[in-house]
């Protein structure tokens, strides 16, 4: 490591992820809206100035971001290029997924920090806004067949020329949003965030010096691609491959693959997606930034104490093929982004399973069930409950699997039942664990659970965007599968499914009458035989287990077991 | 009776602070804690320093007892009667997960599902009950908890905190065949929205009962053994005091107790000393604690997770901690990166130099192998000496051999990311929430804190560091000094418009009836009482809320009323002061009201601690050393830090020494001893 002395690398080190945390906290604060207040779904960081490559990311922003946000700097640094004029106190704005990545509910920020008139790196800011117009509240659209009916699109372009807020950028945005006020609240915060982290780096930059700070930029980027390497060294040779389905695409009713083939020769690895899916109509597509974010998030879960740099990604070659779902060109829908890219890490996590198994966990429950009840109330004031739900994580060679667990990409926590029917006409009769919802293993996957909810108003309508309907999450190293996903709605004449399973729009509901949500555990680790039959009597006494259930993946050995 | 006793048990030792009200004068002890039964070490303290216990007027006590039963899950077993259909609350959590990278860990609740049980019952968010509680299905559970042995139950039942009538009618029931007192309902315990944690709060209050009420019983049993006939009191984690009945029914709110008295006394003495504005370092054995203490005032969080999943929600001393310590590991990583942490020797084995088994080099061995730390007079009395060269293989090894460093540079390098790591965490409570640092003095206590201050200090930018006269019992003296406090909470959920100015009084004046009654059993003097009323508010659709202070008078015991006029202005001041706008058209609602009765204890004259007057810097010089700073070995003058007078000022290069406790002053620093006996570390001029 050259040019810097460890002793400032390391404190520099320190210093730089500690503006990058405060930037998420200052949003979090200030947002006015729940999904980047409480859930955490933004993220802010440094970036290369030339490459847009991540220096320094956020610790509590949600993990997809890391990664993606490259590719929404690289997209400014191309529009800045072809603008020509790019000043200190530019800011640009944009929610192009196909250009930044993820969906068009992430508002991307991005400003150049100048030093001593000369480009020292970019700030980025990216946070989940509430609505971003298109043709349903919260753009969930699980019919959309292009962007235009998922959100409004808007290409990187400047709200701030040289340090002077263009407010016509400004108009033009609140006008598109369902929610200009909530809007108005994130992008302040999101402009608050990037004039403490100018301010922060003015300061750090005083105090070393930019050449210095260059330098240690520049040595945690070979770090961290030093220690990918590392990792990979201690890593047999070989190719690996798995392969997994997503339900549908909410359109028509036909499985879609996702293939991944994992091969590790020395310190390098190749990630090649070849045969997967091609571009569908509905909105599983992603585009391709997403889809190389998604190989960081799954490697950054097998290898826990990677950093937060691009140079992780220098010795890994992702091949994602042209004209699959996972390279989708403007204007496919990306909307329902999480569902895919949840299945790219299971079978990321399938083919690493082969190669080293103690460092890989089972596939979680793969899906976010965005599930939106709305309706009007009776003084025709309209209402809209809109939640991810959760499910179980996969077994590890160390662990059962957690119950209940948040999705791989993301941290959000759910809010309290008590928030949800104090704010809504609506009454959980159920939120529960899901018995028989682990995958079987020597570790089993964590357990899924049911929500039953019911309306307590006269009418209402309910949207799901959900998955893993069809194909349950696998379990590896002999693990077994976890449940699969189950969805039901009430009506008169009884229950009924969605003929997508997980995906539907607008059912209609009565005073009454609920829907039901069982979510998918996780799978197992290891084969069942090896599990300990203390443990398998232990779930069944504690009821997450049936007694038949039991004896059918794990033999009787159980029965004998003192608990 | 005029000798007031703080007493702080930790995990090494256990402190104990007397300070005698008739003459001023007081002492401090530090003996062994001893285990598993802590009365021991507790009596054996307070009998080094007072020979006759019907002198004590009150002992007041930090206790780490609910923490460590937590933290261990020693709690007793316990049931839980909950609403049918959400039996799986305390287990699902907020649906998060331990670390966010990894998706490794499971999560194990104090009380397992089969001791959850559930019965028919419901109350809606806005209190109307849909379904009536089944007093027969309440009766039988409780029956069959009996039968499993728990020992203490938990009744949790859905939107209680908007009607507490099923619980109560539920509770009413249960405690007519409960054996023991050990039977509360989330309504009592914390009747306030968002049921994991209310339900988390009451099941952990319950589970820490059984223990904590014993364990307290055996205390006072001793004392009173002994001839103690005073009150006896227990620090609670919003740095307050209550009796110890309060204790034994609200052991929960325990959780940071030794902690919060720390912050409590180390607040006193720098006001006290003429700086009000002071952020508080605690350098234990495998973390560094930070606390903010603004115009005399300690910051309040509204709860902590004692570990992942176990959620408490009562009012504490704001603490931000980080794994960096004296046992903190050093070590480089596969990409050459110095790293501290969070991997910790902890006290045992301990540093290197201990000698007791750990060959990776940490923080303390850092500063051993500098000079910095004397070798041969270890302090806490347990080694006879530290192994110098041991700690300085061990660096070499693991540090200097891999970064191509000198053993000294690599102590150094240790010392220098463990410093810079404690200014962080020191920034993210000052910088990070709008606190200038020049502003503020830095008050390191704990044993190790006083080696690592002037680095602080040139890091952050500090003003000036305080090293108060016995850093090392700084908890125990804090329990002499801290408020009673009874904290309570209602959740009301209601417009600010349309809030029923009569009703929301009804249940201001509750608290305040109780508050006020609570403070009448004790038998403590109070210079003054105090009323704090505090709403939780937010426009409508936000979720994050404000605190909102309403000045309510409260005289002779009785509440004035609330205004909706008073609430809304309340309001728009808080929020506008917090994000620096208001929102047009915006609608307000108030969450929860928060009531804080508070008794002011009188406060002691921090002179008593002072040095008496007659000694001299000369006298209190023991030698000299050679000490390593930056990049050279300086002979270091060596204090005997007890014995310096008021007024004397000792330049640095220096170290001032004491039983438990090293000063260490820099070559760029300069140490005066203020009318309190406290060492003002400054810039040399």
């Amino acid at each position: 490591m050259s040019g810097i002395d460890p002793i400032t690398l390391a404190v520099l080190a320190g210093r730089m992820e500690q503006i990058a945390d405060e930037m998420d906290a200052t949003l979090f604060r200030a947002a006015f809206n729940p999904i980047i207040a409480e859930a955490h779904d933004a993220s802010h960081g440094l970036y290369h100035a030339a490459t847009g490559d991540t220096l320094v990311q956020g610790k509590s922003g949600l993990p997809i971001f890391v990664g993606v946000m490259a590719f929404a700097v690289k997209a400014v640094i191309d529009k800045a290029a072809a603008d020509g004029d790019l000043a200190d106190g530019d800011i640009y704005i944009f929610n192009d997924a196909h250009l930044g990545g993820t969906h068009l509910s992430d508002m991307r920020l991005v400003r150049p920090y100048f030093r001593d008139g000369e480009l020292f790196c970019y700030l980025a800011s990216v946070g989940h806004w509430h609505d971003v117009g298109g043709a349903v509240p919260g753009n969930y659209n699980p019919a959309a067949t292009d962007a235009f009916q998922e959100a409004f699109v808007l290409p990187p372009v400047r709200i701030a020329k040289a340090g002077v807020i263009n407010q016509d950028i400004i108009d033009i945005l609140m006008r598109n949003t369902r929610l200009p006020q909530s809007a108005m609240g994130d992008l302040n915060g999101q402009l608050g965030a990037l004039d403490l982290g100018v301010k922060r780096i003015d300061a750090l930059l005083d105090e070393y010096g930019a050449d210095t700070v260059r330098a240690a930029l520049d040595a945690l980027g070979e770090r961290a691609e030093k220690l990918m390497r590392a990792e990979l060294m201690a890593l047999p040779d070989g190719r690996w491959e798995a392969e997994d389905f997503l339900d549908n695409d909410g359109i028509t009713d036909q499985a879609l693959p996702i293939r991944v083939a994992l091969e590790i020769s020395g310190d390098r690895m190749v990630l090649d997606f070849a045969g997967t899916a091609p571009v569908t109509a509905g909105p599983v597509n992603i585009a391709l930034p997403t889809a190389v974010a998604t190989a960081y998030v799954a490697i950054k879960h097998i290898f826990p104490g990677l950093p937060a740099n691009a140079g992780v990604m220098r010795p890994i070659d992702v091949r994602i093929p042209e004209g699959s779902l996972l390279s989708a060109e403007f204007p496919a829908p990306v909307g329902g982004y999480t569902e895919t890219i949840l299945r790219m890490i299971d079978v990321m996590f399938s083919a690493m399973a082969q190669a080293a198994p103690d460092r890989t966990v089972a596939n979680a429950y793969g899906t976010i069930n965005a599930l939106s009840i709305a309706g009007k109330r009776k003084n025709g004031q309209p209402w809209v409950m809109f939640s991810f739900f959760g499910g179980g994580h996969g077994g590890s060679a160390e662990s059962d699997g957690l119950n209940h667990g948040n999705a791989p990409i993301s941290t959000a926590t759910i809010p309290p039942l008590e928030i949800l029917e104090a704010a809504y006409p609506v009454m959980f009769r159920q939120w529960a664990l899901r018995p028989d919802s682990a995958g079987a293993g020597a570790q089993r996957g964590g357990l899924g659970a049911v929500y039953e909810i019911e309306l307590l108003e006269e009418n209402a309508r309910a949207f799901l965007f959900g998955e893993r309907g069809r194909f349950a999450p696998r379990g590896i190293v002999g693990g077994g599968e976890a449940a699969l996903n189950h969805f039901e709605y009430e009506q008169d004449d009884g229950w009924h499914e969605p003929p997508m399973t997980s995906k539907m729009l607008g059912m209609q509901l009565k005073r009454g009458q609920a829907v039901r949500l069982e979510t998918p555990g996780g799978g197992g680790y290891g084969a069942p035989a090896d599990r300990d039959p203390a443990a398998v009597a232990r779930d069944v006494s504690l009821g997450f287990l049936s007694a038949d259930r039991a004896t059918a993946l794990y033999g009787d050995a159980w029965k004998g077991s003192a608990q | 009776m005029t000798k007031m006793v703080g007493v702080d048990v930790g995990g090494t030792f256990t402190d104990v602070f007397v300070l005698d009200e008739a003459t001023g004068r007081a002492s401090v002890a530090k003996v062994p804690t001893t285990r598993p039964d802590q009365s021991g070490g507790f009596l054996a303290g307070i009998r080094r320093e007072i020979a006759d216990m019907g002198e004590i007027a009150v002992v007041v006590h930090g206790t780490t007892a609910g923490t460590n039963a937590l933290l261990e899950r020693k709690g007793a077993k316990i049931g839980v009667i909950t609403t049918q259909g959400l039996g799986d609350v305390l287990e699902m959590r907020r649906r998060d997960r331990p670390r966010t990278w990894g998706l490794r860990g499971e999560f194990r609740p104090v009380v397992p599902r089969d001791l959850r049980l559930e019965v028919p019952e419901r109350t809606l968010a806005d209190g109307t009950i849909r379904t009536a509680v089944d007093l027969d299905a309440v009766r039988d559970a409780a029956h069959r908890l009996i039968d499993m042995g728990c020992k203490a139950v938990a009744i949790l039942f859905a939107n209680a905190y908007a009607n507490p009538e099923n619980e109560r009618a539920a509770v009413e029931a249960v405690r007519a065949i409960w054996p023991n007192e050990h039977v509360a309902a989330s309504s009592e315990i914390l009747p306030e929205i968002r049921e994991f944690e209310r339900f988390s709060t009451t099941a952990l209050n319950a589970y820490l009962q059984p223990e904590v009420a014993g364990y307290l019983d055996r205390l006072e049993t001793a004392l009173k053994g002994g001839g103690f006939k005073g009150e006896f009191l227990i620090v609670q984690s919003n740095g307050g005091v209550m009796g110890v009945d309060t204790a034994c029914r609200l052991p929960v709110r325990t959780a940071l107790s030794g902690p919060a008295a720390g912050v409590i006394a180390a607040g006193y003495i720098a006001e006290t000393a003429g700086f009000p504005d002071v952020i508080t370092g605690d350098v234990g054995g495998t973390s560094f604690d930070v606390s903010l203490v603004a115009g005399g005032k300690s910051m309040l969080a509204p709860q902590t997770s004692i570990d992942f999943g176990m959620v408490v929600r009562t009012p504490m001393i704001e603490i931000a901690t980080i794994g960096a310590g004296g046992g903190s590991i050093a070590w480089v990583d596969k990409g050459g990166l110095l790293n501290i942490g969070p991997e910790s020797a902890g006290s045992d084995p301990g540093p290197v130099a201990y000698g007791r088994g750990n060959d990776r080099p940490t923080v303390t061995d850092a500063n051993v192998v500098l000079g910095r730390i004397d070798p041969d007079n270890p302090i806490g009395g347990v080694l006879d000496r530290l192994d110098v060269d041991a700690a300085a293989r061990a660096i070499d090894a693991h540090v200097g051999q891999p970064l191509g460093l000198t053993t000294l540079a690599a102590a150094e390098a240790i010392l220098t990311v463990a410093n810079s790591r404690m200014a962080g965490a020191i920034r993210l409570v000052s910088i990070e929430r709008g606190h200038d640092p020049k502003r503020f003095s830095y008050m390191p206590f704990g044993g190790g804190g006083a080696l690592h201050a002037g680095a602080i200090l040139a890091d952050v930018g500090l003003a000036r560091a305080i090293v108060p006269r016995y850093p090392g019992v700084t908890s125990a003296m804090g329990c002499v000094i801290a408020d009673m406090r009874q904290d309570f909470v209602q959740t009301l959920n209601v417009m600010a418009a349309s809030v029923d100015e009569a009703a929301m009084r009804a249940v201001m004046q509750g608290h305040v009836d109780e508050g006020l009654r609570l403070l009448d059993a004790a038998k403590s003097r109070f210079d003054t009482r105090e009323v704090i009323f505090e709403l939780d508010m937010a426009y409508v659709g936000q979720t994050h809320t404000v605190s909102v202070p309403l000045p309510v008078q409260v005289t002779d015991g009785r509440v004035d009323s609330p205004t909706r006029d008073g609430i809304a202005a309340a309001f728009d001041a808080a929020y506008h002061a917090t994000y620096g706008r208001l929102l047009k058209n915006g609608v307000r609602r108030v969450m929860n009201l928060r009531t804080a009765v508070i008794g002011r204890r009188p406060k002691f004259d921090l002179s008593a601690l002072a040095p008496a007057p007659g000694g001299s810097v000369e006298v209190a010089r023991k030698g000299a050393r050679r000490v390593h700073f930056a990049d050279q070995w300086y002979d270091t003058a060596i204090y005997d830090r007890l014995s310096l007078p008021i007024g004397a000022v000792i330049e640095g290069p220096a170290i001032l020494e004491q039983l438990d406790t090293t000063i260490l002053i820099e070559p760029w620093l300069k140490g005066t001893v203020d009318a309190f006996g406290n060492v003002i570390l400054e810039r040399r001029a």
